[in-house]
């Protein structure tokens, strides 16, 4: 067991821990964070995505002795009481049916478009494929990201 | 005891604290448990109102969430009717109590039309109190007020909230539900509109609501592992190396409990849902997941299944040429089937079993307190189920504890699909709990959920007819091969008799044989429908082909005259809507139009669960046989439209779900054990190969009917008989992905 120094959500945390345990069940078991699912626990399905540094990454297979860099998870996103641009898509296109893959959708899509302001369809299935629909949302998903990125750019925001 | 027919529905009208109105629906009498597929035509009252003085409006939705949408298409239908204001309502998920709300279950597409009546008397009620308390307070006569945007309104343009009526409506008399009248559909303001899911926002905070999530002070965490080889038992474990991993706190075998298995859905029929294993309990989730990573256990194998899919299919071809088989119908074919001046095809079909792969795996947290001498024991459950109240059950058989101190708390469902009807997970959480100090939660692993799922069974069927010189279909002979457990077919295998193919035609032959097997078999998504589809539809294209014919054309002469083969039963099929939709998507398709090269067109039809749906594929095959389905056109016919946002999410849904199984997916199993261990071996459909879906209801005047499950059956056959439009190859099997064809 050892002591890991975590920045998740803006706020500092300190978890002992095995090294080998993945970042996922850190964040579900001990931080208390559900936002992130489990689905596979092999990098399949996305269920687990979070953010290191902005970067979608698949937490259940990370382990926590290798995380390096601002974990953000789905709760992290709203900032300041406001919406994220892609959550307030997801609710104005009535995207989820069960709900589960959604946070590790959500994280993608707002991770792709940091980086992609205005993507294609062809560039969100690309940065969306690994994430499992089992409900099969998917073409929801992708009319969301576009209306996400027409308002990130009204809004003229930079960050995510 | 009464039963479900003299069973009485009353409405009781409460104060609330805050001096609002509450109307609360109960059932009188117990309640009869019924299996999946035989909900249709009960009517329980799900639900209950409140007025607060402030003017919210809270409505509890009882019938279990699981991504269908009804909880937030059941309240819609009190709010009509009521004369609400949608942004007034807040909709709450209810408690598991059956004495109060009924049968809380979601199977088999029934729960709008199962509650659609009793949503709307709660709905008129609650009107009629608050416009008679409105009267009181105006002194004026009822008749000059009405109910709207929840205000009751005079003529004179005078109003009171419904927040300012509230505290006076409890004092109303509680109407005669003969005297109710109920809105004209065509002054509907919610019903029929697009409404999004009540549950939106918290989903998109990733706020916890599934069962997975739940968290209750001192929780341990357990995992549990099962033969590989189905109904092997264990003898012994790595006992020490095991307790001695990091987090672990306790790990114990559990032997097999038939008992757990008595419940009442009957296709369970006395299984042995609690399945001897090996359980660990600790102190987080990865804790026991890792150590049950490093377990070794020693099994006794010997009643252990056998079953193995490559053994069933030698079975199945070799009973396919015999003339054994139950009889479903037999006219003469013989004749027809030989005549040389008409033309014949002998084709064999095949399907294989899948999975549920719920996005969410199963999972259950169950808190057991002993009993003491003056204490019987007690129990509580967080389950995520689509019959929450049969967990009860489940609790009462097999640890004895009395259903009136089990308290069940349903969480949102990461999917059902019809897996979550089963509770074998439920049982193990309770086995575990009673072994442990204080909650505990079980959670499973993907590769748990499907190695034990009640899988969607597989099958075969040989299919013979014959075409007419002048194209007519004049002889159909179909020997279905399926599977049984102890004798009886299980859920979805088989033919119900009642197939579109059957009675219709005039010379029709049908027989069933069914191999017995131990692989456990459930229902999943609009089950047999699924299947039979996939083989019906693919098998009458085979014949328009054959006789020369267009397919369209060919499916609407095979329904003949308009008519409703039982007339009111709207779990029979109604020709004249048949019609309506397989031409209306032939039209919004633009069937029959010239396709570019490597394109085509397939059309397929398919009634059950009430529902009329034609689907239109448009495929795109390249020379490596890579395909891609362009664009599907549906056309659905189940009544009146409650929530337009949400049917169309269960039409996206099951297109893609329908595409997903039958291009990827198929389970095996070898010797007992099942072959694919995760989603590595048992992939999704992932969003690049999402068509374009285009929807058109047709709002028919017929009664309101569900549409989780059958959106899904036509899909196969329309994306097969277009692979053939554009490639000349008829595919009689799945999943493509075994076929040589790849969805891109
Ligand atoms: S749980 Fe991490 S990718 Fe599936
Ligand atoms: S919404 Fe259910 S898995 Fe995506």
């Amino acid at each position: 067991m050892q002591t890991y120094q975590l920045m998740v959500n803006g706020a500092p945390h300190a978890v002992t821990s095995e090294p080998d345990k993945p970042l996922l069940w850190v964040l579900r078991d001990h931080l208390k964070l559900k936002g992130a699912k489990y689905g596979c626990g092999i990098a399949q399905c996305g269920a687990c995505t979070v953010h290191i540094d902005g970067v979608a990454v698949q937490s259940c297979v990370l382990p926590i002795s290798r995380v390096s860099g601002r974990v953000t998870t789905i709760e992290g996103l709203a900032k300041n009481g406001l919406l994220h641009p892609v959550q307030s898509a997801w609710i104005e296109h009535d995207v989820p049916q069960c709900g589960y893959c959604q946070a590790g959708q959500i994280m993608s899509a707002a991770a792709m478009l940091a980086v992609n302001p205005a993507p294609t369809d062809v560039d969100i299935d690309t940065a969306m494929s690994g994430n499992y629909c089992r409900c099969g949302t998917y073409v929801r998903i992708r009319a969301a990201i576009h209306a996400a990125a027409e308002a990130r750019s009204v809004e003229g925001e930079a960050e995510v | 005891m009464n039963n479900v027919l003299t069973r009485r529905h009353f409405l009781k009208a409460s104060a609330l604290t805050s001096g609002g109105l509450m109307l609360e629906l109960t059932l009188s009498g117990p309640l009869l448990a019924e299996a999946l597929g035989t909900l249709v035509g009960s009517k329980e009252l799900n639900a209950w109102v409140q007025i607060s003085s402030s003017g919210q409006i809270t409505i509890y939705s009882s019938v279990p969430e699981m991504g269908q949408g009804i909880k937030t298409a059941l309240p819609m239908i009190i709010a009509e009717e009521m004369g609400a204001k949608w942004d007034d309502v807040k909709v709450l998920k209810s408690d598991v109590d059956s004495a109060r709300f009924g049968l809380q279950g979601a199977g088999g597409s029934t729960s709008i039309p199962r509650n659609f009546d009793s949503m709307r008397t709660m709905g008129a009620s609650a009107r009629e109190m608050l416009i008679g308390a409105a009267s009181e307070a105006l002194e004026v006569d009822r008749a000059e007020l009405e109910a709207k945007d929840s205000k009751v309104i005079h003529l004179s343009g005078e109003s009171l909230s419904f927040g300012a009526l509230a505290a006076l409506a409890v004092r109303q008399p509680i109407p005669d539900p003969a005297t109710l009248s109920f809105k004209d559909p065509k002054a509907y303001t919610i019903i029929g509109t697009s409404i999004a899911g009540v549950d939106n926002l918290g989903i998109v905070l990733g706020q916890s609501q599934f069962g997975i999530d739940v968290d209750v002070p001192n929780m341990r965490y357990a995992a549990y592992t099962r033969c590989p080889r189905l109904g092997g038992v264990p003898i012994s474990f790595n006992e020490q190396a095991i307790k001695a991993l990091p987090g672990v706190l306790d790990a114990f075998i559990l032997t097999p409990d038939a008992r757990a298995g008595q419940s009442s859905m009957s296709f369970l029929d006395g299984l042995a849902v609690l399945q001897g294993g090996v359980a660990i309990v600790g102190e987080d989730t990865w804790s026991v997941l890792n150590a049950k990573s490093n377990l070794k256990v020693v099994w006794d194998e010997s009643a252990a299944s056998t079953d193995s899919w490559s053994q069933m299919r030698r079975e199945a071809k070799n009973l396919a040429g015999t003339a054994g088989g139950q009889i479903k119908r037999d006219s003469p074919v013989e004749a027809a089937l030989n005549a040389p001046s008409n033309k014949a095809i002998d084709a064999f079909y095949e399907f294989p079993y899948v999975a549920h792969i719920c996005m969410e795996p199963m999972n259950c947290t169950v808190h057991y307190i002993a009993g003491t001498e003056s204490e019987a024991p007690r129990m509580e459950v967080w389950v995520p189920s689509q019959f929450p109240g049969q967990v009860k059950e489940v609790a009462k058989n097999l640890l004895g504890v009395d259903e009136e101190r089990v308290t069940v708390n349903m969480t949102r469902m990461g999917g059902g699909f019809g897996r979550r009807a089963v509770h074998d997970f439920a049982a193990e959480a309770m086995a575990i709990a009673a072994r442990t100090e204080g909650p505990v939660k079980l959670t499973w692993t993907r590769t748990d959920d499907i190695h034990q799922d009640f899988f969607r069974v597989g099958g075969f069927e040989n299919m013979k007819a014959a075409v007419s010189p002048e194209g007519k279909l004049v002889a159909w002979d179909q020997h279905y091969i399926g599977f049984a457990r102890n004798g009886k077919a299980v859920i979805g295998s088989g033919l119900r008799g009642n197939e579109f193919s059957m009675t219709a035609m005039p010379n029709a032959r049908v027989r069933q044989s069914l191999i017995d097997i131990k692989t456990h078999c459930g229902a999943w998504r609009a089950p047999g429908a699924n299947t039979n589809a996939f083989v019906e539809q693919s098998f009458l294209h085979e014949l328009s082909v054959l006789a020369g014919r267009d397919h369209a054309e060919f499916l609407i002469e095979l329904m003949g005259e308009r008519r409703w083969l039982s007339e009111g039963n709207i779990n029979a099929l109604n020709t004249g809507r048949a019609i309506d939709v397989i031409q209306l998507a032939a039209q919004k398709s633009g069937w029959g139009k010239a396709m570019p090269q490597g394109w085509g067109q397939g059309l397929a039809f398919y009634f059950c669960h009430a529902a009329h749906i034609a689907e239109v594929a448009d495929v795109y095959v390249d020379a490596d046989q890579n395909f891609k389905v362009g664009k599907v056109t549906v056309a659905v016919d189940v009544g009146p439209i409650i929530n337009l946002s949400g049917a169309l999410s269960q039409v996206q849904g099951s297109i893609v779900d329908g595409l997903s199984t039958m291009a990827l997916q198929q389970i095996t199993m070898t010797n007992g054990r099942i072959n694919q261990d995760n989603f590595d071996q048992y992939p999704v459909m992932r969003m690049g190969a999402t068509p374009e879906i285009d929807v058109h209801f047709i709002q028919s005047n017929h009664q309101s009917t569900g549409l989780g499950e059958p959106a899904l059956p036509p899909l196969a056959p329309a994306v097969t008989n277009a692979i053939f439009a554009a490639t000349g190859t008829r595919i009689r099997s799945m999943p493509l992905s075994q076929e040589g064809f790849k969805l891109v």
